[in-house]
């Protein structure tokens, strides 16, 4: 089996951060909004070297929002920058009107996203942000697992005509993807073969699936890790190849079970090929303070959680 | 010079537009529509530096936003009469299929819309984008918008105006639709918002007063006095004061004909008050 490790750590948010800088480098159309949080988002390099094209708008997302929309008029590409929550739920009316409905160029990159974001607890940790985004028609909803891979989508979604919401996060995490890759929007990536049970992960819970696939293993069980990063559109072919395999699959995400990827993938599993389905997820509940290990342990979203809902999966086959 | 009475004569010409398009669905906005369209006329024919052909970035031209995007039958018609698009399209305003939304979209291609609007508040915003990636753009055109006095409760607009006088958006011009009625009732009645001139003063805008917001001259003056205050560090608010429901007696000082279509009967009366001038589509 194809084991993942790991030498460093980083934030997801700091991948944004260097692959908005890079674009400051290469695409002179790209500018840059904040509302407040230059330096939670990591924007501070972009803005040193482009302070022209950077528009700190103040605490104000809605008009954050309008002015990114504006601003393609024009030819420019904005990414805007706060957190999950101020990028989604606080604006949606703004989203939808005005960017996607308007079929505007805009990219709405989303820090702190999920339980991980810690102590500061439930106002602040959005567990809904998946489900409101991939609603919006022709919204592309990506959500990577670890420093390179934000990084190489923040690049790759400059080069893509139309809105896209980018979901990152704030703690440091295992970085196991390789700095040179190429980021393909809506192509899931095997992570490792198996046949046993296929586990789709995305975001912070990809290492946590690959974790548990080596637990997995030692106990007998060969688990084929899919990371889906891109939630919208969907890899649809990659999930059927699989559990026509595998024939169960177990599906985690630091999100709401409803709204998410797990429901994502169930729809296409309903009109496809039934097959059972575990949902490692948080069960329709708002979060509170706490570390983040200790967060999404109690909410049942690592390693331990994937291991045992895969064997419960199992037992449905 | 422009030539007056070619204005008012298609001014005449689009209040017909507005009622025969919301009289033939029996839905759509003709009261906020009637009051601007000595505005709209003004803006299309003679203020804007307009290109004659329309691509959405707009580039070396001047551009509109309409934030108050239920009254969409006023663009649609002076968009038509400007040749974004043939007139005869004025015929499937709200229709199946329509390129003619009930508000104005960007999502049915409809040459001359340039974002989607109805859900209020949001177009100053946009405007402000659009007018900041000007400035980027080293394209020294101008940028203007229109908003419904009713419209200025919706709080996004509060960010915008603190935001566009912060920055020094001056290639904005933004104009509000003095009215003084929104759906259920009197500004006044339903939220009382205090003087809208010393808001915007304490903003930090510059702000023009057009008293008669339904004389084509007082428009075209103070719309010429707006656009010579571009450029001098302030963003710049133009108060329109009109009536809703301009020149359809039985419509004008009054909310009722908001979002409500003439009948059959009124629709003849309103006519009469208003002789072809350009020929109806």
């Amino acid at each position: 089996m194809k084991t993942y490790t790991y030498t460093d750590k980083k934030d997801t948010r700091s991948g944004f951060g260097a692959g908005l800088a890079e674009l400051g480098r290469t695409n002179p159309n790209v500018v840059a909004l904040c509302a407040d949080l230059i330096g939670s988002l990591k924007m501070n390099e972009f803005i040193d070297e482009n302070p022209e094209r950077f528009f700190q708008i103040g605490i104000a997302e809605a008009n954050m929002m309008g002015i990114a929309a504006g601003l393609t008029i024009g030819g420019k590409i904005p990414f805007t920058g706060t957190f999950a929550n101020f990028s989604t739920g606080r604006v949606y009316d703004q989203i939808r009107q005005s960017i996607a409905y308007s079929g505007k160029n805009v990219k709405i990159c989303a820090s702190h996203a999920g339980l991980t974001l810690g102590e500061d607890g439930a106002t602040h940790q959005i567990l809904e942000d998946i489900g409101l985004m991939k609603m919006l028609p022709g919204m592309v909803v990506i959500n990577p697992c670890d420093y390179n891979q934000t990084k190489a989508a923040t690049i790759a979604i400059a080069d893509y005509d139309g809105p896209v919401y980018l979901r990152f996060g704030r703690p440091s995490v295992p970085i196991f993807t390789p700095a040179d890759q190429k980021f393909e929007i809506g192509k899931a990536i095997k992570f490792t073969e198996g046949s046993d049970v296929t586990i789709v992960a995305t975001g912070h819970l990809v290492w946590e699936a690959l974790e548990a696939s080596k637990a997995l293993h030692e106990a007998g069980i060969s688990a084929e890790v899919i990371n889906i990063h891109t939630i919208k559109p969907l890899d649809e072919e990659a999930i059927l190849a699989s559990i026509e395999k595998t024939g169960c699959i177990v599906t985690a995400e630091e999100h709401n079970h409803l709204g998410g990827l797990g429901e994502s993938v169930a729809r296409v599993l309903a009109q496809h090929r039934p097959t059972p389905q575990e949902f490692v997820a948080t069960n329709d509940t708002f979060g509170e303070s706490g570390t983040p290990a200790q967060l999404m342990d109690k909410y049942g979203l690592n390693s331990d959680a994937i291991q045992k809902a895969v064997k419960t999966v199992l037992k449905r086959k | 010079m422009p030539n007056i009475k070619e204005l008012e004569d298609l001014t005449t010409q689009v209040r017909r537009d507005i009622l025969r398009m919301v009289h033939k669905v029996n839905s759509g906005h003709p009261g906020g529509s009637l009051g601007c369209a000595e505005f709209f006329v003004s803006l299309y024919k003679e203020i804007m530096d307009r290109n004659d052909h329309f691509d959405m970035d707009g580039k070396g031209e001047d551009l509109f936003f309409l934030s108050n995007g239920h009254i969409s039958p006023v663009y649609y018609s002076v968009l038509a009469r400007s040749g974004y698009f043939s007139v005869d399209e004025l015929n499937t305003f709200r229709l199946l299929d329509s390129r003619l939304q009930g508000h104005p979209t960007t999502h049915e291609g409809l040459p001359g819309i340039r974002i989607a609007s109805g859900s209020l508040g949001q177009g100053m915003s946009v405007a402000i984008g659009a007018a900041q990636a000007k400035k980027l753009n080293n394209d020294n055109h101008l940028v203007y918008s229109l908003h419904g006095d009713g419209e200025l409760q919706e709080g996004q607009n509060w960010e915008a105006i603190m935001y566009a006088s912060a920055k020094k958006v001056d290639n904005l011009i933004s104009t509000i639709d003095l009215n003084g009625q929104q759906i259920d009732g009197s500004t006044d009645d339903v939220l009382p918002m205090g003087s809208i001139k010393g808001k915007f003063e304490a903003f930090g805008w510059t702000v023009v007063d057009i008293e008669e917001g339904n004389n084509i001259e007082a428009v075209l003056k103070g719309m010429a006095e707006a656009k010579s205050l571009a450029g001098k560090g302030k963003p710049i608010c133009v108060l329109l004061k009109t009536v809703m429901g301009n020149g359809i007696d039985f419509m004008m000082h009054t909310h009722a004909w908001h979002g409500k279509a003439p009948n059959d009967e009124q629709l003849a009366i309103g006519l009469a008050q208003n002789a072809e001038t350009l020929g109806d589509y």
